[in-house]
């Protein structure tokens, strides 16, 4: 069912498989018949990792959205809740349980918390006097879920919010937890290095807390010394905060696109119907699809795992490519004239159909993103995008923004422009600054001034300090802009902007060869410390590296990565003389309009 | 290298424009240009453009590929997984909730599921997976306190358990525990989920160093418990003090407020700590949950005044100054509204009510329905200027949008006239009138009106850009004279309709001798 996640260096079925095993382990707990009430946020995680089919197995015949009042009728004799750790939340269940108790057949309540059992929940159920109604309140550590055969995520919303502006940690404690159960899996990983931010906040680093916490952690689990082979080489720990600027601009990989423009949530999208066609022809016109086309988008789909990586400009061809095979493949039944080679043909009919579903699909993606992407205001809006990268403009008010904000375009994006020039200049001048507040403010409204404190908290918008720009120092040491880009066959990094490479991502290639000494400077000008970690291994269990065998880095992004990051990790781990290859871990997926909007202030 | 680009910059958009953005997805700002950057062959726009057609190569291999629908059998396809037409696959948890709970909904979808019933028997004989590997079975059998804190830790305690005090168990239960664990033993009980009773700690010695110990676990879970406790247990001013010194705790503490929605405590708490903006903020946001106007605005009253930085203070005596007018404009149209005696509501009515729109909204609604009011009249656009000290540039952009979606084309005119002392009338627009241009072609302006802006466009380049694209011919016409540009004159003859004025216009101006063309 899995397949696509043990594809890669390390088999993330593993994790995947554990994970569901405590699933059952729960289930089985609450003997008899079951209905499951789900926090709808949940689903789609669990999804990644549990189909209904395992529920099922384990006597789950009912299952229903949480919500207000009444549950639905449902002839079981366990009710189990699936629901993160929040007050509102709380507040739902108790009253599904009050109005619960007056119907007559008693029925057996349980809670499972997601990802972590929370003292104040259960305080708010007892306060709402339903905390005795529980026979089992536990939790269910899904911290690291994994997404791909590369690519692992704790889909935490909050995280970089929680971190950054209400200085709450939790998220970095199971950040750390995750880690944990990572090695339980895979062994020790050997080495770790680290770069975060810590000067803004007085406490300290946030990497080097995960760093202390997976060490202290690891110290109170002495006496059952680890006793598998690791199979991660190093592990680098890197906090977005180092590189506010990446997610900020565009992403131009396929995949990059999808998410700006349509969102990839739990690694499924969502798409206007008109451009997919009805199942089946007869069906045609009279029953028009209404409703959003769904997508399940991983490497599990070939086509998908070939193209999503590459610039958009690189993927008509390949489609056009596949197309023609696809065709000739199909035209192959009249050359087959024997029974052997009817046979032959027909035996391979459900793969060349699946072939051609998803070449459809995708073409069609491929034609909503086209209309995007070759729209005057996606130049404009990438034309300014790429000035600010490359160092040009920065310092003053720009048109084009101006523009935007007349014409009361979405105040995200103005956001993400104004937020980008900032990290560009590092900092804006006052008055520039000043200019741009009031502009958001008489424009979109007066209470944005909370958004506007936040993002100036997060670092992400603040005055310039010091009359001084670091960043075009930060931009020629780490060659963060590049004039000659090749969309097609690409030869750098870069290419996932079309021109910029993904600072953080640099970052990482650098360590691998030739190592951070070269940039020390740059390092100091970037925020938080940097530092290296070792984790002893027994001499059994030291590994030796064959030559020409690559290495293999835990990259973990904390507080969040974006599609083109992952894409310009994965190239890298294609490079024939690279070296290394990358497994990447995340609180969350993100994007930079997903990122402001967590950041943004909304009415409790 | 930067130096270079910025000059080049300098010197006008050049060809291909600027900072190469590698890509097709590269934008020139002239139209001339773009045509002939998207044609060259170096930098292609989309593969399947329709120059070489790979897009509908595309489109003509689908349709093939489709055709051979019949010649399979459709229900064979098994070892695809079934997804139904909102794209949940048949079996995911999504989509099990809308089955198991039994709404049959759409008929369509029910088709899905009723198809779909089959499919489960075979994902019930999947064997189960062999895997051994469990988190559980790593940290089973460790029971030593202080071990990794795992699920199986938690499974193997007693159902039901509580974490503190604060639970309200009976006292009873706590007896088969010790009670002499050190602070850093509770927390990493607490750290547990084992039930552990916090209110041995008497001292405020012992009450901070279980603090300390929680905060240097890191888990925010155990670190709010505590402070529960302390708050509970210390007296206000004895917690503030501590928590000034111990930032961590006291983040956690706000954001525990936060979350619990208490409003007072955190004021006094930012008060005691003289954080005094924040102070301002925090009280400024509960703004956000009043719904009732009245109350609303006499609430921002009070933030008024409060130590918020120069500039936010402006900000916030405006927000508060926009929401009293708006609500004397709100009572005063609606009034006049339901009348039904005001010719511009009747014919253009309300869509929706004023208040807690923005200040450029608000300045829109007032050129809309009060464009010609005096000055000492609250509602009226030259009011709302003058009190919120709108720029000029911001106000005849929202003018402007305003009074051309009334189609009022006299307004338009007299926006950007000026006279000088002598009593010469001048055509003056401080945003440019390429934007007047775009702003009025989006509100359906006849091609007379959009033809003089057009005129008015100082730029040739511009000019000829948006007379092209809204086909003011006149204007292009005239220019090309004007540049004695022949060749590009006959080039448009092409676009323009077959007989027409404009074609006449063109011919003429080709037989000319008077025109000394440049080509």
């Amino acid at each position: 069912m899995a397949a696509h996640l043990s594809y890669g260096r390390v088999n993330l079925n593993v994790l995947r498989e554990a994970v569901r095993r405590e699933l059952r382990e729960f289930l089985d707990k609450c003997a008899g018949s079951k209905a499951i009430v789900w926090d709808e946020y949940l689903t789609g995680p669990f999804g990644l990792i549990a189909q209904y089919s395992l529920l099922k197995e384990h006597e789950v015949e009912k299952m229903f959205t949480l919500k207000g009042n009444r549950l639905p009728a449902a002839d079981v004799k366990n009710i189990i809740f699936f629901v993160r750790p929040r007050l509102e939340l709380m507040d739902i269940i108790a009253e599904n349980v009050l109005s619960e108790d007056r119907r007559g057949p008693t029925r057996d309540f349980h809670i499972l918390f997601v990802p972590r059992r929370s003292l104040l929940c259960e305080q708010r159920l007892k306060d709402l006097g339903v905390l005795g109604s529980f026979i089992h309140r536990e939790e269910y550590s899904l911290d690291l879920i994994p997404f791909d055969g590369d690519l692992l995520s704790m889909e935490s919303e909050g995280a970089f919010k929680e971190c950054y502006l209400e200085g709450d940690q939790t998220s970095l404690y199971h950040a750390a937890k995750g880690l944990m159960t990572l090695q339980a899996l895979y062994g020790t990983i050997p080495q770790i290095f680290g770069k975060g931010e810590c000067a803004r906040v007085r406490t300290g680093c946030f990497v080097v807390q995960v760093a202390n916490m997976m060490i202290r952690m690891k110290r109170e689990f002495t006496g059952s010394q680890n006793s598998i082979f690791p199979v991660f080489d190093n592990l680098l720990l890197l906090d977005r905060n180092v590189d506010l600027l990446t997610p900020l601009a565009t992403q131009l990989t396929y995949e990059g696109l999808i998410d700006e423009i349509y969102g990839i949530q739990n690694s499924y999208v969502k798409l206007p119907p008109e451009k997919f066609a009805p199942k089946k022809q007869g069906d045609g016109g009279k029953d028009l699809p209404t409703e959003a086309k769904k997508l399940q988008l991983n490497s599990a789909e070939e086509l998908y795992a070939e193209i999503r990586d590459k610039n958009f400009n690189a993927v008509g061809s390949v489609l056009s490519k596949k197309a023609k095979i696809i065709s000739a493949a199909f035209e192959e039944r009249h050359n087959a004239k024997t029974v052997g080679e009817i046979k032959q043909f027909v035996s391979q009919l459900p793969h060349m159909q699946a072939a051609r579903g998803s070449l459809a699909n995708h073409t069609s993606i491929a034609e909503l993103i086209k209309d995007v992407t070759t729209s005057e205001d996606f130049f404009d809006k990438l034309t300014v995008e790429q000035e600010f990268m490359s160092g040009i403009d920065t310092d003053k008010v720009n048109n084009y923004i101006e523009d935007c904000i007349a014409q009361k375009h979405s105040l995200i994006k103005v956001l993400r422009l104004v937020c980008l020039q900032s990290v560009c200049n590092s900092g804006l001048k006052q008055k520039v600054l000043d200019y741009y507040k009031r502009e958001i403010l008489q424009t979109y409204g007066y209470e944005h001034i909370l958004t506007l404190h936040n993002l100036e908290k997060a670092g992400l918008l603040k005055p310039q300090t010091g009359g001084r720009n670091n960043y075009p120092t930060i931009r020629k040491t780490l060659r963060l802009w590049m004039d000659d880009v090749n969309e097609q066959n690409p030869t750098d990094i870069s290419y996932v902007y079309s021109g910029y490479a993904p600072l953080s991502v640099r970052l990482a290639q650098l360590l691998s060869r030739p190592g951070w000494r070269s940039i020390e400077e740059v390092l100091r000008i970037l925020p938080g410390p940097h530092f290296e970690e070792r984790q002893p291994l027994p001499t059994g269990l030291q590994k030796k590296r064959q030559p020409g065998e690559n290495r293999v880095t835990l990259i973990f992004f904390l507080g969040g990565v974006t599609f083109a990051e992952i894409a310009a990790l994965r190239f890298l781990s294609q490079l024939e003389d690279g070296g290394t290859e990358y497994v990447i871990a995340t609180t969350k997926l993100m994007n930079g309009t997903s990122w402001i909007e967590a950041l943004m202030e909304k009415p409790f | 290298m930067t130096t270079g680009l910025i000059l080049f910059f300098q010197s006008g958009r050049p060809l291909g424009a600027g900072v190469r953005l590698g890509l097709g997805l590269r934008m020139n700002r002239t139209k001339g240009d773009e045509e002939e950057y998207w044609n060259s062959s170096k930098f292609k726009a989309f593969t399947f453009d329709d120059e070489d057609d790979e897009l509908s190569q595309l489109k003509e291999s689908k349709r093939a590929v489709n055709s051979l629908r019949d010649f399979v059998d459709d229900d064979d396809d098994d070892d695809l997984e079934r997804v139904s037409w909102s794209g949940e696959p048949v079996g995911s948890i999504s989509w099990s909730i809308r089955e198991t709970a039994g709404n049959s909904g759409s008929t369509h979808e029910g088709r899905e599921q009723l198809k779909s019933r089959n499919s489960f028997s075979s994902y019930a004989q999947l064997p189960k997976p062999t895997s051994t590997y469990s988190l559980s079975s790593f940290f089973r059998g460790r029971t030593r306190p202080g071990s990794f804190q795992s699920l199986s830790d938690a499974l193997l305690d007693t159902p039901a358990k509580s974490y503190a005090p604060e639970l309200g168990r009976p006292k009873g239960e706590y007896r088969d525990y010790s009670n002499d664990w050190s602070p850093s033993d509770t927390v990493r009980r607490l750290r547990k989920g084992k039930v552990c009773s916090l209110e041995r700690f008497r001292s405020l010695q012992d009450k901070l160093q279980l603090l300390e110990e929680a905060v240097s676990m890191h888990d925010g879970n155990v670190i709010t418990a505590v402070l529960i406790f302390l708050k509970r247990t210390l007296s206000k001013e004895i917690l503030f003090r501590e928590l000034e010194v111990r930032q961590v705790a006291l983040r956690h503490l706000i954001h525990f407020l936060k979350e619990i929605g208490d409003q007072k405590l955190p004021l006094d708490l930012f008060r005691f700590l003289d954080r005094t903006e924040e102070l301002a903020l925090s009280h400024y946001r509960e703004h956000l949950n009043i719904q009732n106007p009245d109350k609303r605005k006499e609430f921002l009253k009070t933030c008024v005044g409060l130590p918020f930085s120069a500039e936010d203070s402006a900000h916030i005596q405006d927000h508060y100054t926009l929401l009293e007018r708006q609500i004397i404009i709100e009572a005063n149209d609606r009034h006049l509204e339901s009348a039904g005696q005001t010719e511009i509501f009747r014919k253009h009515p309300r869509k929706a009510s004023i208040l807690n729109m923005p200040l450029v909204t608000t300045l829109f609604y007032s050129c809309f329905y009060h464009y010609t009011e005096a000055e000492g009249i609250f509602s009226s656009p030259v009011n709302l200027k003058k009190t919120f000290k709108i720029p000029d540039k911001q106000y005849v952009l929202t003018a402007l949008a305003a009074r051309a979606k009334l189609r009022a084309w006299n307004d338009v005119d007299a926006l950007f006239t000026t006279k000088n002392w002598l009593g010469y009338t001048k055509k003056r627009a401080p945003i440019g009138f390429h934007r007047v241009v775009e702003i009025l072609h989006k509100n359906n302006a006849p091609v007379q009106i959009l033809q003089e802006y057009v005129n008015l466009v100082e730029d040739v380049d511009t000019k000829l850009n948006l007379a092209t694209k809204f086909k003011c011919h006149d204007v292009v016409i005239d220019t090309y004279r004007d540049l004695k540009d022949r060749q590009q004159l006959l080039a448009y003859r092409s676009k323009v309709d077959k007989g027409s004025a404009e074609e006449e216009k063109i011919d003429a101006l080709l037989s000319s001798s008077q025109i000394r063309w440049k080509n």
